[in-house]
């Protein structure tokens, strides 16, 4: 398979990147060169294979640790906010958001 | 008595204790040669020496040698209390700046340490600064810095590796007895290969993740980077163990002392040898000291088992379609909002986030977050990022298979060395397949190790690669260890360094 | 199901409920959760996504989810996965939301409740856990908006329907059903006011036997009140669009109290493609049946169980156990006065009539009523033991909320005990009949009016305090005499 430049196009806006046009080119080019690579994997059969999300799962049973309902981070807004691009009243600025 | 900066960590431990040498002078050492050999591994960045370095705060440095000459006064000094380390620019730290060589995070500074940086320190080491590597840990050569290309000491017009490579690079200059690496695909392994250092990647969960900035967060692990399996030990001892409350997914198994098999003889030991790492890819230069040291192992009372890691090959897709797929949701974070680059006077929110985006992105990141987003995205999903889930699990179980006839596998770390700083910047591909090594290891979440093992063409190290079952980093350290009682390619120098 | 059509049209809702759950912490930091904090001061480094930051679960959120799954009759997952949900928002620090795609931790179960006198059952198709984002706003920052992230990481419960409601009434009856239950088991604070409890609405119109029509998401409705007017409109609106011949168009839109409107949001538009994947920050979510077993017998009698239980332990009337189990305060009230009165359907009357008429006047909820369930049930007594009249009752209650006093001494001090003395009432028997001899001519003429006329009197001289019981025995007697 091979993608086109609107799929390009799609994916950098779901990933918000701005490319270049010519940046899309290359980008076309390079992927589906590593596509090419892929093209062997998607050939094997993998019927009756779980997905392997977690490597030690190999290795033992895996369970999500859980914490303590307990409330202990103090406020460090100021530490949390030293390297924020735009802030007043402790709030962080953006462009106007638009519903 | 030799040089500071010859001694090996755990002899400027001894020294430091036995207060032969204050930690105040140990740092002072290292600041010193690190700002001497400025042009040696590359143009300095800001704020930085050298190219290895990207961030030295000598104030910090030496208020941290100041607190552990006081605790070694007191007697309360840690197993490490005074060495020095320097920590790969991928962990978030405190005093120094955190860059991940990426121009989005020019300047960041984290509130907190990460554990593992937390924990070193813990142990008493002093942190020089921050090294290089390739933008969020994505590359193989240090070439995808934001920063300078660093040099491979041993030829400056060659890379170091990557992404760990100003680890390596600082390591093999002995710009620093130690480092911090990650490794992902190969990160701590290549590079150490490519510098003639032995650097070591844990078992998937051993070292806490916390404060380690995510590239792929189901294959990121820390390790340890010096010139000796032994340094590695001591190392890897400190700074492994559970993080319950930070980190999910590292392991409930207890922190272990991993030198203690150290000087276990190897008889007996067996080494799988799979065929799949020893064929039409593998560059004679470098097969000629594989082979030499499997030669060594074998002499020293080891057996060989040769197996077959049938799916080796695949490792590669499977890999550059499951790092991409996290990354690109590991990078949603970095959009102009919180904290890094944003850019100047964005007409409007989705202006903001996309030229923010272009602007503090390199190419090779931009790239694996496009593959990540197409993987993921809506149709291709079963197709790749779920087809490549089930050939990683099928990967793993050829490992558990492939444990039960052998204690340890080894081969080569990478097909060639070093190669050219520039030679393969601009096919993408290219720099990919050279992973084949040590993706398959990565990819199950196994402990693998390189160590160096010989000179190939060019006079340039070839590391050997040692992967061990899950957990047994001890035995990895052991046969390493062995090999480096018997051989002395560990003690190596690159002339340019002396 | 019995679909009431509009203009010949069925309407067909889907609920997606987001239930903030009360719990001290974050779901995957230690930041508190309290509302109304000066922004970004309960927003920690994990909330924020700061480099390097990994979220760990809290226990707590886990436990809620499991009661929600017990209380509607749900499975508890054994096994669920934690899944990113991939878009691009400002108050979305992380570019992703921590939620549950393909394996939630609650799946099936149902909500019953009475709309008028009909039952109604809506299918819950799944509850799973997730986190909350933070909150733009828009408010004097010329051109920009503010972004305080205090309300991300808030664990939410969403619970989603199937399309089983057929009207906006059943709509907010479903919607009160649900308020009350996770308010009843305690993993939610439910104010509405504050976000704790937000119903999207997924609105549909279709003729009777077509398939599904296509939905429009009604979002954020935050009142019982908005929710059936908001709910109203959007059916009329679609119902006219498919009328002048336009088709609809799948939408996300938001209720504007001010207008009565429904209008499609601008954003998230293109953010269609959410690329679901696994969390590989988080293994998955294993939930052993001892777990479930200890939530369940640690948690109090569900409202219908209850319900059924005030018909056969106290004789009550389904309509009168429904009414008082609406909270579990009332309930509680209830139960505490009817054993101390021994009087169940005298105490559910009152708490119904005067208590309630009482409480609305003022606005004020069960617990804040004035006069204590010892005080109702002392009360009850007497007039149950015909020490004092139903309407005499209502005064000393009247005195009671005033705090004016305790039962017994405000009857001494009002004079209102009836009058049982026979002598004293004799006496004015007699006096009456001397004074009304034409009244006592016409009854004994056979006028039954002339009787009642006789009774009124000897009330009226008794000044209401005599038993009207033993006035008709005292009288009959006199006149057969």
């Amino acid at each position: 398979m091979s993608l086109n430049a609107s799929e390009i196009q799609r994916i950098a806006n779901l990933a918000r990147l701005e490319l270049t046009p010519d940046q899309s080119e290359r980008m076309l080019t390079q992927i589906n060169s590593f596509f090419e690579i892929v093209e062997q994997m998607r050939a094997v059969d993998t019927s009756g294979i779980e997905p392997l999300a977690h490597p030690v799962a190999v290795m033992q049973d895996i369970a999500l640790r859980l914490r303590d309902d307990i409330a202990s981070e103090p406020n460090q807004r100021e530490a949390n906010q030293q390297s924020a691009p735009a802030i007043e009243r402790g709030l962080f600025l953006v462009p106007k958001v638009i519903e | 008595m030799t040089a500071l900066h010859d001694l090996s960590v755990a002899a400027l431990a001894a020294e430091l204790r036995a207060k032969r040498v204050s930690a105040v002078e140990t740092a002072q050492h290292f600041l010193a040669r690190a700002a001497h050999h400025t042009a040696l591994l590359g143009a300095p960045a800001e704020g930085a020496s050298n190219g290895a370095f990207v961030a030295l705060n000598e104030e910090a440095t030496l208020a941290q040698a100041r607190a552990a000459d006081a605790r070694l006064a007191a007697g309360t000094a840690g197993r490490l209390e005074g060495v020095p380390i320097a920590h790969k620019d991928i962990f978030v730290t405190r005093d120094f700046p955190t860059t991940a060589g990426s121009k989005m995070l020019r300047n960041y500074r984290s509130p907190f340490d990460a554990t593992v940086v937390a924990r070193l320190a813990s142990e008493g080491m002093v942190t020089l600064g921050k090294l290089n590597c390739d933008e969020f840990a994505m590359g193989s050569g240090n070439e995808n810095s934001a920063w300078s290309a660093v040099r491979n000491p041993w030829d400056a017009s060659r890379i170091p590796g990557g992404s760990s490579g100003g680890s390596a690079a600082a390591v093999a200059a002995r710009l620093t007895p130690a480092a911090t690496g990650t490794d992902t695909g190969g990160s701590i392994r290549q590079p150490a290969s490519f510098c003639g250092i032995t650097g070591i990647k844990p078992t998937y969960g051993r070292a806490s993740r916390y404060g380690m900035i995510a590239y792929a967060s189901s294959l990121d692990q820390a390790g340890p980077m010096a010139r000796s399996a032994e340094d590695c030990a001591l190392l890897l001892s400190a700074l492994c163990g559970p993080d319950p409350d930070r980190d999910s997914t590292s392991l409930d198994v207890p922190a272990e002392d991993f030198s203690r098999d150290l000087q276990r003889p190897i008889q007996g030991l067996r080494i799988g040898i799979p065929a799949e790492f020893f064929g039409e890819g593998l560059a004679a230069d470098v097969r000629g000291p594989i082979e030499a040291a499997l030669q060594a192992l074998v002499d020293q009372g080891a057996v060989r088992v040769p197996l077959h890691l049938p799916r080796t090959e695949l490792a590669i897709p499977v890999y550059y379609i499951l790092a991409p797929a996290e990354a690109s949701s590991n990078l949603s974070r970095f959009d102009g909002v919180k904290f890094g680059h944003r850019t100047p006077n964005p007409a409007d929110l989705i202006d903001m986030y996309k030229k923010t985006r272009a602007e503090g992105f390199g190419d090779e990141v931009k790239r694996r977050i496009m593959i990540g987003t197409y993987v993921l995205s809506h149709g291709y999903y079963d197709a790749y990022y779920l087809q490549a889930q089930k050939i990683r699990r099928m990967i793993a179980s050829d490992f558990q298979q492939a444990f039960t006839q052998c204690d340890v596998i080894a081969g080569p770390v990478t097909p060639t060395v070093a190669w050219k700083i520039g030679e393969k910047s601009d096919d993408p591909v290219a720099n990919y397949l050279a992973d084949i090594f040590t993706l398959p290891a990565s990819l199950a979440g196994l402990p693998g190790l390189s160590l160096p093992c010989g000179l190939g063409a060019g006079g340039m190290p070839v590391g050997l690669q040692l992967i061990g079952n899950y957990l047994n980093e001890a035995r990895l350290l052991n046969v390493a260890h062995q090999y480096q009682t018997a051989t002395d390619w560990h003690t190596r120098q690159p002339g340019a360094t002396a | 199901m019995s679909a009431k059509l509009v203009q010949g049209y069925e309407v067909v809702i889907g609920f997606e409920t987001h239930a903030q759950l009360s719990t001290q912490s974050k779901i995957f930091s230690r930041a508190p959760t309290a509302f109304g904090a000066e922004p970004n001061t309960q927003a920690c480094a994990v909330d924020l996504a700061l480099p390097g930051t990994l979220p760990v679960m809290n226990q707590g959120a886990v436990e809620r989810a499991i009661a929600l799954g017990l209380a509607v009759g749900a499975h508890v997952a054994e096994r669920s996965v934690f899944a990113r949900k991939n878009y691009f928002y400002p108050d979305l620090p992380k570019g992703y939301q921590i939620s549950q795609f393909e394996i939630p931790v609650v799946q099936g179960g149902a909500v019953e409740f009475y709309l008028g006198d009909e039952k109604k059952t809506v299918r819950l198709v799944r509850a799973h856990l997730e986190e909350d984002a933070g909150k733009s706003l828009h408010e004097d920052f010329i051109g920009q908006s503010g972004i305080d992230l205090n309300r991300a990481g808030t664990p939410l419960l969403e619970i989603v329907t199937e399309p089983d409601i057929r009207s906006s009434e059943e709509a907010v009856a479903y919607a009160k059903e649900l308020h009350k239950i996770v308010t009843w088991i305690g993993i939610c604070d439910g104010n509405m006011q504050e976000g704790s409890f937000r119903c999207d609405a997924n609105v549909s119109v279709r003729k009777p036997g077509q398939p599904l029509g296509t939905r429009r998401e009604i979002k954020n409705l935050n009142s019982f009140k908005f929710m059936q007017q908001a709910i109203d409109f959007e059916v009329r609106w679609q119902i006219d669009q498919i009328e002048d011949g336009h088709a609809i168009q799948q939408a996300t839109v938001l209720f504007d109290p001010d207008t009565g409107e429904t209008r499609a949001m601008r954003t998230k538009e293109d953010a269609a493609d959410y690329r679901y994947f696994p969390d590989p920050d988080l293994p998955p979510l294993v939930i052993g049946r001892d777990w479930v077993e200890r939530v369940k017998s640690q948690m109090s009698e569900l409202p219908r169980v209850m319900a059924a239980r005030f018909v056969s332990d106290y004789g009550l009337p389904d309509y009168d156990a429904t009414t008082l189990t609406q909270s579990k305060a009332m309930a509680a009230y209830f139960e505490a006065v009817a054993q101390a009165c021994q009087q169940p359907k005298l105490a559910s009357n009152w708490l119904m009539g005067e208590v309630s008429r009482r409480l609305n006047a003022g606005e004020g909820s069960i617990e804040a009523c004035p006069v204590s369930a010892a005080q109702l049930a002392a009360l009850l007594s007497r007039i149950a033991d015909g020490t004092i009249s139903n309407n005499a009752g209502k005064q000393v209650f009247d005195a009671l909320w005033k705090g004016e006093g305790e039962v017994d001494a405000l009857i001494e001090a009002k004079g209102l005990k009836q009058m049982n003395d026979s002598h004293a009432l004799e006496k004015i028997i007699d006096e009456v009949l001397a004074a009304n001899a034409d009244n006592v001519a016409q009854y004994k003429a056979g006028k039954e009016k002339a009787f009642n006329a006789l009774v009124g009197q000897v009330m009226k001289a008794s000044k209401g305090k005599a038993n009207p019981q033993q006035v008709n025995e005292a009288l009959k007697a006199k006149l057969a005499g």
